[in-house]
């Protein structure tokens, strides 16, 4: 992930020294991140870096308020998260949907009652070639993104900052304001689906069941 | 084979890879990962997808909004 970062207290040492370079490493480093943070609660490309500029702005006025009570780049994100929702809210006009309710695969992949192992595997899940080629890297990477478009905003909130960010659970919770256990709900129906639709992908010859 | 069903496994593993599973159930899951190819096979797909998540590539500013920030930068208010 880039060049090693010096410890949060002194970046802001440094940063209220007006260090341009470091701030410019910082805006390197975690802008691209950002930008995918955002991208989860407003509908484009530009939106999201409008969200992402507004942060940084936010993030200099405020740099003398932050407190390190979290790390510096949690608590960048957590004003991130605040511009990207006002904004997402104004943008969206789409209805909130139920996202916590389907199973992790398809039912018609295990057994059911009138077959000798009921929830065991009809077949096991055929196993995923690996990529060869740089195209097909591409390739897992487009899908993969494709398979976080189209997960239900929640879900997809989650998914990003766990399993992309790299946050913690508890960073998570509190960013979203969401409890610790509804954080591992929404994480789990988001990875499923993206899971199966890697299966899709992958393993097209398998059908329904996977 | 032991009771635990595959469509229950499932939807355990992000509890289990997030250590939050009860002891006893994390004993059968682990039990049925070591009798059960389709569930060995799930989880590890379920790990290629995280990790594959993990390095997934950065969507990189656009320079004219990078510039942006480091203009407001070198031109903040000093306190």
């Amino acid at each position: 992930m880039g060049v090693e970062l010096p410890s949060d207290a002194e970046i802001v040492v440094r940063l209220r020294a007006s260090d341009e370079k470091l701030f410019a490493l910082l805006v390197d480093q975690w802008s691209g991140g950002m930008v995918r943070v955002a991208l989860t609660y407003v509908p484009n490309r530009e939106a999201a870096e409008d969200v992402v500029q507004e942060t940084w702005l936010a993030v200099l006025s405020g740099l003398d308020g932050f407190a390190g009570r979290s790390s510096l780049r949690t608590w960048i994100h957590a004003i991130l998260i605040n511009k990207a929702k006002t904004l997402g809210i104004k943008e969206s006009r789409t209805l909130p949907v139920a996202d916590t309710a389907a199973p992790a695969v398809n039912p018609l992949a295990f057994q059911n009652s009138a077959e000798p192992h009921p929830g065991h595997w009809r077949q096991a899940p055929a196993a995923w070639p690996s990529p060869e080629s740089k195209a097909e890297e591409g390739e897992l990477v487009r899908h993969l993104d494709d398979a976080i478009t189209e997960l239900p905003p929640r879900q997809r909130q989650v998914l990003v900052l766990r399993d992309v960010q790299g946050f913690t659970a508890h960073e998570v919770s509190a960013a979203m304001d969401i409890s610790l256990a509804n954080q591992r709900v929404l994480l789990h129906r988001a990875r499923s689906a993206v899971r199966a639709r890697l299966a899709t992908y992958l393993t097209p010859e398998r059908g329904a069941a996977r | 084979m032991n009771t635990v069903r595959c469509d229950d496994f499932v939807e355990w593993v992000t509890d289990f890879l997030e250590g939050e599973l009860p002891r006893e159930t994390e004993r059968q899951f682990v039990n049925h990962l070591a009798e059960c190819d389709g569930c060995d096979r799930y989880l590890e797909q379920m790990r290629f997808t995280l990790q594959q998540l993990r390095t997934l590539p950065d969507v990189p500013l656009r320079h004219a909004v990078r510039e942006q920030v480091l203009y407001a930068f070198r031109t903040r208010p000093r306190s």
